[in-house]
C-alpha cells in the first residue's frame, strides 16, 4: 500500500517542479493536472486502505472538477495564443512590481 | 464496507444556494434563447432577483434555527452532514449576497463608457482586430457575465458552508472558475486583463492542486472526509500524525492562496490591476468573506483540537502579511495596485483576529470572540473595498479609466463629491475612528490580545501605522496636488454605481458610529456547529 502513495508523492512532485520550472503555458497546465492526478491515485488508495468509499467518489468528482477547468483554462490560454503568438508564461509581463 | 443510507436534504435551509444556483442556470439559457436585445435587462433583473431572494431565504432561514445540544452553536448539518447551515455560516451568507447585489449594480454599469458595459464587445476577438471595431461599433455586450458571477457567488457561498473537504473542494473550484474567465473580459487594456486572467489561473489551479493533496492526506490520516470525523481522529490522536501534519499545511497552502496572504500574494495586485474593475471590487469583497469563512471552519472545526501545530505557522504569515503588505503598498504608483496591496495588508489584520480567542467560554462577558471579531471585519471590509474600487472605475479620460496616482493630483478640485467619498474609504481602510475599520481593527487586536498574541498585535499596529502613509499621501495627491496636464475627469454614473457607493460609505459610517447592532448579529451567530 505505500508503494501507491509513494508514487502518488512522486507524481505530485514532478508536477510541482515542472509547473515552476516549464515556460509553456499549455506544458504548465499539463503539470497542474498531474498534480491532480497524483492526488486522485493517493485517494484511492486511502480508500482502499480504509476500507471506505468516501476516497473513490472523491476521485470522481475530481476528475469532473478537472475536466471543467481544462475547459476554462484552454480558453484563457488560447486567447492569449492568439493575441500574443506565443503561449510562454515569460511573454506575459505588462503587469509588475 | 456500509450500506448506503440516503442523505436527507433539507431543502429550507438550502434555500439559497438553491435559488442562486438556479438562477445561474436560467441565466445560461436565457443567454441561448432570448434575442440580443432583450438579453440585458433580462440578465440583471433576474440576477438582482434571484440574489434579493436569496437573501430573503437567509433571513428567513435565521430566525428560527434551532440552538443545537450545548447552546453556544444554532443550526443544523445537512445533506448528511456536508453542509453546515449555523449561525456563521448564515452571517457570511447575508454578507455575500449583499456585497453580490452591489457586484451586480457596478457589473450593469453602460453609462461610464458611452452606452456599453466595461466587459469586452467580443471576448474571442483579436485586440485591435477588425472583428473587434465591428464588434465596438455594433455596441456588443457580453451578458454572459451574470451567468458566471452567479455560479462565483454560488461558489462563494458553498465554501464557508462545506462541512467536507470535497465539498469544500468543490466550492473553491465553483467559486475560482467563473472568476478566472470574469477577469480576462475587459473591454480597455484587454492585454493586460487577458495577462491577468493567465496568471490568476495558472497560479489559482496551482494552489488549489496543494489543497486537493492536502484533502487525499488528511483523508489518509482520519479515514473520512467529514470535518467532524477529522476532529474525533485529531483529539484521539490516532493515525499517522506526519499526514495530518503535511495535510494541514498543503490546505492551507490553496486557503491562504485565496485569500491573499503572504507568500501566496503574488497574484493580488496583477489581478485586481488587469482584471475589469467592476470584477475587482466583486472579487476583493466576496473571495475575501468566502475563503475566510472556509479558512474559519476548516482550522476551527477539524483541526481545532491540534491548535498548537498550526499556530505558530499562522503567527509567523499573519506577521508577514501585514508588513510586506504595507510596505508594498507604499511603493506603488497605481491606484488598483495600491488597493491590492492594501488589501494584502487588510489579509493579515484579519489573520491577526483568526489567531484568537475561540471558545465562548473562556471569554468574559462582553468581551468578543475571534470568529465574531472576524466576521464583523470582514462585513465591513467588505462594503469599504467594494466602495472604493467603484470609484476607482469613475474616474476616465478618453482612453478608459485612469489608475496612474500623478494622474489622479487635482482630482479634489474637480469632483469635490468623488475625491470626498475616496478619501473616506481610504481613511476607513486606515481604521481612524468614526469609520468601520476603526472598530474592525479594535475588535481583531483585542481578540488576538486576549489569546496572548501580543508580537501580531504590535505588528499590527506598526503596520497600520505604515498603512496610513500611503492612504494620507492619495488624500494629499488628490487634495493638495496640481492638477497635471488636463488632468482627469470624473464621468457622473448612472444610479446603479452610485447606489453602490453610496451603500458602501453608509455602511462604512453607521457601522463606524454605532457597531452594536452588528456586533450582536455576528455574536448571536455563535460558535461554528461541530
Amino acid at each position: 500500500m505505500t508503494h501507491y502513495i509513494v508514487l502518488s508523492a512522486i507524481l505530485f512532485t514532478i508536477g510541482c517542479v515542472g509547473v515552476l520550472v516549464r515556460r509553456n503555458a499549455i506544458v504548465v497546465f499539463m503539470c497542474i493536472e498531474l498534480m491532480l492526478n497524483a492526488s486522485n491515485l493517493a485517494l484511492v488508495t486511502f480508500a482502499k486502505q480504509h476500507g471506505n468509499l468516501d476516497g473513490q467518489i472523491a476521485a470522481f468528482f475530481v476528475m469532473v472538477v478537472a475536466a471543467a477547468e481544462v475547459v476554462i483554462g484552454l480558453a484563457i490560454i488560447m486567447t492569449i495564443f492568439r493575441t500574443r503568438r506565443s503561449a510562454s508564461v515569460d511573454d506575459a509581463s505588462l503587469l509588475k512590481y | 464496507m456500509t450500506d448506503f443510507v440516503k442523505p436527507v436534504i433539507d431543502y429550507f435551509e438550502l434555500l439559497p444556494l438553491l435559488v442562486v444556483f438556479g438562477v445561474a442556470c436560467l441565466g445560461v439559457v436565457v443567454e441561448a434563447f432570448a434575442p440580443r436585445s432583450a438579453r440585458y435587462v433580462a440578465q440583471v433583473v433576474l440576477a438582482l432577483a434571484g440574489l434579493i431572494g436569496a437573501l430573503v431565504a437567509v433571513v428567513l432561514i435565521g430566525q428560527d434555527v434551532e440552538v443545537y445540544a450545548d447552546g453556544a452553536a444554532r443550526g443544523i448539518l445537512a445533506v448528511g452532514g456536508t453542509i453546515a447551515v449555523d449561525g456563521p455560516t448564515l452571517f457570511l451568507w447575508g454578507v455575500i449576497l449583499v456585497l453580490a447585489v452591489a457586484g451586480v449594480l457596478l457589473f450593469a454599469e453602460r453609462h461610464l463608457d458611452g452606452g456599453v458595459s466595461a466587459f469586452a464587445g467580443q471576448a474571442a476577438a483579436l485586440p485591435g482586430s477588425e472583428a473587434e471595431r465591428e464588434a465596438g461599433s455594433r455596441g456588443l455586450d457580453h451578458t454572459e457575465v451574470y451567468p458566471l458571477l452567479m455560479f462565483a457567488v454560488f461558489g462563494m457561498l458553498l465554501f464557508p458552508a462545506a462541512n467536507d473537504l470535497l465539498t469544500m473542494f468543490v466550492g473553491l473550484e465553483v467559486l475560482s472558475l467563473p472568476l478566472y474567465l470574469l477577469c480576462g473580459l475587459a473591454r480597455r487594456r484587454r492585454l493586460l486583463s487577458q495577462e491577468a486572467a493567465l496568471k490568476y489561473f495558472l497560479l489559482g489551479a496551482f494552489s488549489s492542486g496543494f489543497f486537493l493533496y492536502g484533502v487525499a492526506l488528511v483523508y489518509g490520516y482520519a479515514g473520512s472526509m467529514d470535518f467532524t470525523a477529522i476532529n474525533e481522529s485529531v483529539r484521539n490522536d490516532t493515525g499517522n500524525s506526519s499526514l495530518l501534519l503535511i495535510g494541514m499545511g498543503l490546505l492551507s497552502v490553496g486557503l491562504l492562496f485565496k485569500i491573499g496572504a503572504v507568500p501566496f500574494q503574488a497574484w493580488t495586485p496583477d489581478v485586481y490591476q488587469g482584471a475589469p474593475t467592476p470584477v475587482t471590487a466583486f472579487m476583493a469583497a466576496g473571495t475575501k468573506v468566502a475563503a475566510f469563512g472556509a479558512l474559519l471552519r476548516l482550522f476551527y472545526v477539524a483541526f481545532g483540537a491540534d491548535r498548537w501545530s498550526w499556530q505558530p505557522m499562522m503567527w509567523i504569515v499573519a506577521i508577514l502579511t501585514m508588513i510586506v503588505g504595507a510596505i508594498l503598498a507604499i511603493t506603488q504608483n497605481d491606484v488598483k495596485r495600491m488597493l491590492a496591496y492594501s488589501s494584502v495588508a487588510h489579509t493579515g489584520f484579519i489573520l491577526t483576529g483568526f489567531l484568537g480567542v475561540q471558545a465562548s467560554a473562556d471569554l468574559a462577558p462582553g468581551e468578543v470572540s475571534a470568529l465574531q471579531a472576524v466576521l464583523f471585519y470582514l462585513a465591513t471590509y467588505g462594503f469599504v473595498v467594494l466602495g472604493a474600487f467603484a470609484i476607482v472605475s469613475l474616474v476616465r479620460d478618453s482612453g478608459g479609466e485612469v489608475t496612474s496616482l500623478d494622474r489622479w493630483a487635482g482630482l479634489g478640485k474637480e469632483s469635490p463629491v468623488v475625491a470626498a467619498a475616496f478619501a473616506f474609504f481610504l481613511l476607513a481602510m486606515a481604521g481612524i475612528p468614526l469609520t468601520s475599520g476603526f472598530v474592525g481593527k479594535l475588535a481583531v487586536f483585542s481578540v488576538a490580545l486576549a489569546a496572548g498574541a501580543w508580537p501580531v498585535v504590535v505588528v499590527g499596529i506598526l503596520a497600520s501605522i505604515i498603512a496610513a502613509f500611503f492612504y494620507i499621501r492619495v488624500i494629499k495627491a488628490m487634495y493638495f496636488d496640481e492638477p497635471v496636464g488636463d488632468g482627469p475627469s470624473v464621468v457622473y454614473p448612472s444610479v446603479l454605481t452610485a447606489t453602490t457607493i453610496a451603500l458602501g460609505a453608509a455602511a462604512t459610517l453607521m457601522l463606524g458610529i454605532v457597531p452594536g447592532p452588528l456586533l450582536d448579529l455576528a455574536g448571536l451567530a455563535g460558535q461554528f456547529l461541530r
